[in-house]
C-alpha cells in the first residue's frame, strides 16, 4: 500500500471523513474488520459462527417477508400459509427458505458449539463469549417452538400444547401458570396472537442484541484456535500479533468459500427435499390444527428431539421437565466444570476425548430416539445415553484435571499452501 | 470405557440404519404399494384432473387450488377448463369448492369429508393410491364396504362402477389355547367386475393420485428446475471464491 502514490482526496473520500467527524465509521470496521486479528489456523470448524450471521439475517429478511402475507389468527393461519405457496409471487420460496432456514440455524448452532467445546474455546477468557452463546441458544430455542406453532398445522397445535403442559408440572403454580402463558384454558387464537407476537417482534430483538453482545465480548479478548494457544502473547514489532492475520479480507474470503458451499447444500434440501422427509416440515402438519384429533404420534422437530428424549426417559414429569432443563443449563457451567490447564483436544488426553466422543454419540443417539415412539427398548436405551449426557457434565471436574495432557505450543500450527 | 463404546457406537449405527424404515408401514400394518405416479407428466395430470372432477369433487374440496392455476399448470386453456372441469358456475380465479355444507356432510356421512388440498402432503401419494385400491365388501358397514388402509372409515367405495366390488381374502389360523381364530390379510379377490379392467383401474387410480401429488405443491416442478440453475449459478461462483480466496491467502505464511 505504501508504494501507491499519494492520490488527492476523492468525493467519496470527503465524505467517509465527513461521516468520521460525526460517527465512528472508518474506526469501527478497523476494529471489527480491516484489523481485528484472527488466528491465521482456523480450520473446517469456524465457519460456522460467520453461517450462524449468514441464517440469522436469511430468517429475518424472509420472516419479514412471511408476515406481509401471513394472518395471525387460528381462522385464518393455515389458509394464509397455503396463499403465501400458492399464490403470493415467490411466496414458496419465501417459505421454504425460512422453514429450511429454521432447521439450518440449528444445524449451524450445534456444529459451531461443538467447536467451542473441542477447542476450549469457553474457557477463561472467553467465558463471556459462551454465556453469550448459551443466551443466543436458549432465544433460539424459544424462537423455534413459537415459530412453530404459528403455520397453524395439527403437529404445531398439538406440539404446542404437548411443550405448555410440561410447565404444569411445576408444584403449586403449575396450572396457573399453563394457563398464563397460553391465555386461555387451550391452544387457541389467542396463544396463536402472543406466539406471533414474540416470534417476530420480542425474540428477534432478543436476538439481534445477544448476538451483537457475543461479537464484542468476542473482539475484545480476540478469538480462540485450534491449538487453543492466545495468539496475543507473541506480538511482532507491529504490535499485532505474529500469528494473526486481519479478518478482512482474509477471513471475509474464506468465509464466502464456506458459504456458497454451504448455500449449495442448503438449495438440495431447498429445492429438492423441502420436507426433508418429514424431519423439516412433519407430515402431520399439512393438516390444520384440530383440538379433537391427536396426531398418530407426537414428536418434537428434530433439533429438540434429544431433550424431549431424556424428558421422556424419566418416569417423574416434574423430575424429567426439570432434568430436561438441566441438560440445556449445564451448557452455561461448562468455562468453570472444565478444569483443564489446556484448551485445545490437540493437547488433551485420551480421558477427556473419549467422554466428548461419548457425550457426542449420547447427544445423537438421544435425538434419534426423541423421534421415535416411546417403545420399553427405546426408553431404556435413552436412560443409558441421559446418564451418559449428564456424567460429561458431572463429572467434568474430576477427568479434565486427571486427563494426561500434552505441553501446548507457544506459537499455532500452520502450514502455507 | 474402552467397552462401552464401540457398544454405543453399534446401538447408534442400528438406530441409525433403521431410519429409514420407520414410517413406511401403514396404520392398519396393511403392506403400502408404490403409487409410481410422475407429477412430470402432463397427459396424467390431466386425466387425474378429470377423474378428481369427476368423482372426487362432489364431496372433497380443494379450496386452496384455483381453476386458473390448473390451466397454466397443465397446459390447457382457460376456455378448456371451463368446459371441462368447471360444472357449476365458478369464473376462472375460483378455488375448487363444494356445495355441500358441513352441516349435512356429517349428517350423511358422521363426518365431514376432508379438503384433498393437502392430502398428498399429509399422507403421501402411497397412502392414497394404495388407499383407493383397497376398498372390500364388508356388511357390517352402513356403507357396505370398508379399507383396509383406514379401517372403519366412513368413506363409501365412490369408485366401485370402474373397479367393481372386491373382498379380502383371510388365511384363518385357529388359535386353541385362546378359543379365537387369528386371521391373516392375505389380498383381495374381484367378486363383482366393474366397467375397467383391473389395469386400467389401477391406471386411473394412479392419474388421480397423480393430481392430488400435483395440487398438494403446485410449484413442485417449477421449483426443482430452478434448483438446478441455483446449484449451477453456486457451482461457478464457488470457482471464483475459490481462486479469489487462494490469491489472498497466498501471503499467509
Amino acid at each position: 500500500m505504501s508504494a501507491l502514490p499519494e492520490s488527492k482526496p476523492t468525493r467519496l473520500d470527503a465524505l467517509v471523513s465527513w461521516i468520521d467527524a460525526r460517527f465512528p465509521m472508518t474506526r469501527f470496521m478497523k476494529e471489527h474488520a480491516s484489523e481485528y486479528y484472527a488466528p491465521k489456523n482456523f480450520n473446517f470448524w469456524y465457519y460456522f459462527g460467520s453461517l450462524a450471521l449468514v441464517v440469522l439475517v436469511l430468517q429475518i429478511v424472509t420472516g419479514i417477508f412471511l408476515t406481509m402475507n401471513y394472518k395471525p389468527s387460528a381462522a385464518e393461519a393455515f389458509a394464509s400459509v397455503e396463499y403465501i405457496m400458492r399464490d403470493v409471487e415467490w411466496g414458496w420460496l419465501i417459505r421454504y427458505l425460512h422453514s429450511t432456514g429454521a432447521s439450518a440455524f440449528f444445524i449451524v448452532v450445534y456444529l459451531h458449539m461443538f467447536r467451542g467445546i473441542m477447542y476450549g474455546s469457553h474457557k477463561n477468557p472467553r467465558e463471556l463469549v459462551w454465556i453469550f452463546g448459551m443466551l443466543i441458544y436458549l432465544c433460539l430455542m424459544a424462537e423455534a417452538f413459537f415459530g412453530y406453532l404459528l403455520p397453524w398445522g395439527n403437529m404445531s397445535y398439538w406440539g404446542a400444547q404437548v411443550i405448555v403442559s410440561l410447565f404444569g408440572a411445576i408444584p403449586g403454580i403449575g396450572e396457573s401458570l399453563v394457563e398464563w402463558i397460553r391465555g386461555d384454558y387451550y391452544i387457541s387464537d389467542i396463544t396463536l396472537n402472543r406466539f406471533f407476537a414474540l416470534h417476530v417482534v420480542a425474540l428477534p430483538i432478543a436476538l439481534i442484541f445477544l448476538v451483537i453482545a457475543h461479537i464484542f465480548a468476542l473482539h475484545e479478548v480476540g478469538s480462540n484456535n485450534p491449538d487453543g494457544v492466545e495468539i496475543k502473547k507473541v506480538k511482532g514489532p507491529d504490535g499485532h500479533p505474529v500469528d494473526g492475520i486481519p479478518f478482512h479480507p482474509y477471513y471475509t474470503v474464506k468465509d464466502l468459500v464456506g458459504f456458497i458451499v454451504f448455500a449449495a447444500l442448503f438449495s438440495c434440501v431447498l429445492f429438492f427435499a423441502p420436507e426433508m422427509g418429514g424431519y423439516f416440515l412433519e407430515h402431520a402438519n399439512f393438516e390444520p390444527a384440530d383440538a379433537l384429533r391427536t396426531p398418530e404420534h407426537i414428536a418434537p422437530v428434530w433439533y429438540f428431539t434429544p431433550f424431549y428424549a431424556i424428558l421422556r426417559a424419566i418416569p417423574d414429569k416434574l423430575i424429567g421437565v426439570i432434568c430436561m432443563g438441566l441438560a440445556v443449563v449445564a451448557f452455561f457451567f461448562l468455562p468453570w466444570l472444565d478444569r483443564s490447564k489446556v484448551k485445545s483436544i490437540r493437547y488433551r488426553g485420551w480421558l477427556y476425548r473419549g467422554f466428548l466422543i461419548a457425550f457426542a454419540i449420547s447427544f445423537l443417539a438421544l435425538g434419534y430416539l426423541g423421534l421415535q415412539p416411546a417403545t420399553p427398548e427405546a426408553t431404556n436405551a435413552a436412560r443409558i445415553f441421559s446418564v451418559i449426557y449428564f456424567a460429561f457434565f458431572i463429572l467434568m471436574p474430576w477427568y479434565t484435571r486427571a486427563d494426561q495432557t500434552r505441553p501446548v505450543p507457544e506459537r499455532v500450527t500452520y502450514d502455507a499452501h | 470405557m474402552l467397552i462401552k463404546k464401540p457398544v454405543i457406537a453399534l446401538a447408534l449405527g442400528l438406530a441409525l440404519a433403521a431410519l429409514p424404515v420407520v414410517g413406511s408401514a401403514s396404520e392398519a400394518g396393511g403392506l403400502l404399494q408404490a403409487a409410481r405416479n410422475d407429477v412430470s407428466n402432463v397427459a396424467s395430470l390431466q386425466r387425474g384432473a378429470r377423474n378428481f372432477v369427476n368423482y372426487c369433487l362432489g364431496c372433497h374440496s380443494a379450496k386452496y387450488v384455483r381453476y386458473n392455476r390448473l390451466a397454466t399448470d397443465l397446459g390447457l386453456s382457460e376456455a378448456q377448463v371451463m368446459q371441462n372441469l368447471m360444472f357449476t358456475g365458478e369464473r376462472p380465479h375460483d378455488t375448487m369448492r363444494i356445495a355441500m355444507k358441513t352441516e349435512d356432510a356429517r349428517h350423511w356421512f358422521g363426518t365431514q369429508p376432508p379438503d384433498l388440498s393437502l392430502i398428498a402432503r399429509a399422507r403421501g401419494a402411497d397412502y392414497l393410491y394404495t388407499f383407493l385400491k383397497s376398498f372390500y365388501l364388508d356388511p357390517t358397514r352402513t356403507t357396505g364396504v370398508n379399507n383396509t388402509m383406514l379401517p372403519g372409515t366412513a368413506m363409501p367405495h365412490v369408485l366401485w362402477e370402474l373397479q367393481g366390488y372386491q373382498k379380502a381374502v383371510y388365511e384363518g389360523q385357529s388359535d386353541a389355547a385362546h378359543d379365537a381364530v387369528h386371521k391373516k390379510f392375505t389380498g383381495f379377490e374381484l367378486v363383482q367386475k366393474g366397467s375397467l379392467t383391473p389395469q386400467e383401474y389401477d391406471q386411473f387410480v394412479r392419474d388421480t393420485v397423480n393430481f392430488l401429488d400435483y395440487i398438494g405443491e403446485p410449484v413442485q416442478l417449477k421449483r426443482q428446475s430452478l434448483g438446478l440453475k441455483v446449484l449451477a449459478f453456486l457451482a461457478v461462483f464457488f470457482l471464483f471464491a475459490y481462486f479469489l480466496k487462494k490469491e489472498y491467502w497466498k501471503d499467509v505464511k
